[in-house]
């Protein structure tokens, strides 16, 4: 059949599916129960074009209507917003306790250290020198200085607000980064680990050397366990991310960093959940320093047994998805 | 071939090609893009400044919010952002089918592995070494920056009159022939009788009478009648439904 019979016996059905398309396109859904089949008796028009050689032209014309259906019949459903309450109570403990192998690494790399650098600090109290340069070890010292109307903040930055939106961009940030640069090989999220446990290593054993205890402790403590473990959670991720390209198992590399990747996401959902509350409570709570010391710890000492009770207990009932 | 299309297999065992996006269109959408979310936020806080310090802090998380979901949310909901739309891209997963939330996210979030050490330079390296144009996020979400169509409409070629060939041609000169019929709408009239007039051993015509000339002999390649041409109405609708039918021409 020469290309120009088919055109005019086909070109009726075409336009009519174009318009169908471009209704169903812009959410009007009369007239779907036609698609299904208007869409493969398309495509077999396309593959009908493409044996005969008729015209490129034709072919590209066919060939936009056949994407546009594609994109139509093969939505993926996306249950984000739907299942929000399904993904707090299951998904995101069941995603966290599935990779734990990552979160124990992850924690261990943030963790020791920060034990070993307060440690060697109270041994050596000169240490803090060689790691923290002098001038931030003077604006960490007047943050938490006893005397300071405000804790934890510099003294020119003053107002709650202005400290919440801080924290988002900055700590939300910086766990993103230490998620994003483990796609190299695990180094990045290794690197953002370690360096965030000596830093806060640092800062602490030299505020407890000098005699900050209190101020120090009972402000980072509250925040402390959802923002950590944060950072733990995207640490994790980053280096599963890593080590899925550097033992790909049976998978070719790029196959298995698609499925860690895919794997990863209920986490930095999650993650992305955790930091918003502390930088809630940090602004809002941890800077106040009327409350008495006894109740700021017992708080902090809640947030902790909160955080790890929900991945410890939580969604146990259902079987993971 | 030269261009850079891939094809994708459907369930419907026919494939579909998309046109991957190179670096260039790529950046400079992001540089729109780019500009775009450097305007907002310099609006934000220039009228925030108002209420002191605490507009300091909505602006920044204005600005959290912009540099991490902008675009993330035009990818999701309009399926591309504003620079990659001025630049008449979009983004879709690798099997063609339209980009989700989580998807979008990520290939977002793995921007800062992509920027390292400086202006995208890891990202370019790796579009470069795969056949999709892909950056590391793009690669690890399985979603990839596509040409998007304008939406095409056939049109019937004008000219009147059909001629043989004075020659038997082979497939591929009648493809190319047809295609410069087709393609007269693009070319400038300077450019249509200068590629005709080199097929003049063919037709021993010069110039408009040449392009005329080829315009008639694609009309005869793609099978047209001579004589008076029949009436054509693409897009008139009619009471009888022909999409309800079922599929006649198998062959």
């Amino acid at each position: 059949m020469k290309q120009d019979v088919f055109e005019r016996q086909q070109q009726h059905f075409w336009s009519e599916y174009a318009v169908l398309l471009q209704r169903l396109e812009t959410g009007d859904t009369t007239g779907y129960r036609n698609f299904a089949s208007s869409y493969r008796r398309l495509c077999q028009h396309l593959s009908v074009a493409r044996h005969r050689s008729y015209s490129p032209h034709l072919i590209s014309y066919l060939n936009d209507l056949m994407l546009r259906g594609h994109q139509m019949l093969y939505r993926r459903p996306s249950h984000f917003w739907l299942s929000f309450l399904g993904f707090i109570r299951y998904d995101f403990p069941q995603a966290v306790r599935a990779n734990q192998q990552y979160v124990w690494l992850a924690s261990a790399l943030l963790y020791l250290p920060f034990i070993v650098l307060i440690i060697a600090i109270k041994l050596q109290p000169d240490l803090v020198n060689l790691v923290l340069d002098p001038h931030d070890v003077a604006s960490y010292e007047a943050m938490y200085d006893p005397t300071s109307e405000r804790l934890g903040r510099p003294r020119e930055a003053s107002t709650d607000v202005q400290m919440f939106g801080f924290y988002i961009y900055n700590n939300i940030g910086i766990a993103f980064r230490t998620f994003a640069t483990g796609i190299l090989y695990t180094l990045g999220s290794l690197f953002f680990l370690i360096y965030n446990g000596i830093h806060m290593g640092a800062v602490a054993g030299h505020l407890t050397e000098i005699g900050y205890t209190e101020p120090f402790w009972t402000f980072v403590i509250a925040h402390g366990a959802f923002e950590l473990t944060a950072i733990v959670f995207s640490g994790a991720a980053g280096i599963k991310l890593g080590f899925s390209l550097l033992s790909p198992g049976n998978l070719s590399r790029l196959e298995s960093l698609k499925r860690s990747a895919k794997a990863c996401t209920p986490i930095l959902f999650g993650m992305v959940g955790m930091l918003l509350i502390a930088a809630f409570i940090e602004a809002f709570w941890s800077s106040d320093h009327t409350m008495p010391v006894a109740v700021k710890y017992s708080v902090g000492a809640v947030m902790w047994a909160l955080v790890t009770c929900y991945f410890v207990f939580s969604g146990r009932v259902r079987e993971p998805r | 071939m030269l261009d850079t299309s891939i094809a994708i297999e459907t369930p419907e065992g026919v494939d579909f090609d998309l046109t991957p996006a190179g670096p260039l269109s790529r950046a400079l959408a992001y540089m729109a893009d780019f500009l775009i979310r450097l305007g907002v936020v310099l609006a934000c806080m220039i009228v925030l400044s108002i209420f002191g310090e605490a507009g300091v802090g909505i602006s920044l998380i204005i600005y959290f919010v912009l540099e991490w979901f902008y675009p993330v949310l035009f990818e999701v909901y309009r399926a591309a952002t504003p620079g990659k739309k001025w630049m008449n891209l979009i983004v879709v997963h690798d099997d063609g089918a339209p980009i989700t939330f989580s998807s979008s996210l990520l290939r977002n979030l793995l921007r800062t592995a992509d920027i390292l050490p400086v202006f995208y330079a890891l990202g370019l390296v790796s579009m470069m070494c795969n056949k999709q144009f892909k950056r590391l996020g793009d690669i690890a979400a399985g979603t990839v920056v596509v040409r998007a169509r304008r939406p095409e409409t056939l049109t019937a070629l004008a000219e009147p009159g059909v001629r043989a060939p004075s020659v038997p041609l082979k497939p591929e000169e009648q493809k190319a022939i047809v295609q410069f019929a087709q393609r007269a709408g693009v070319l400038s009239q300077a450019r249509r009788q200068e590629l005709a007039n080199i097929l003049e051993p063919l037709h021993h015509e010069k110039d408009e009478a040449a392009v005329v000339n080829l315009n008639q002999m694609a009309n005869y390649l793609l099978g047209k009648t001579p004589g008076p041409e029949p009436v054509r109405e693409p897009f008139a609708p009619e009471p009888s439904s022909s999409i309800a039918q079922p599929p006649e021409e198998r062959q």
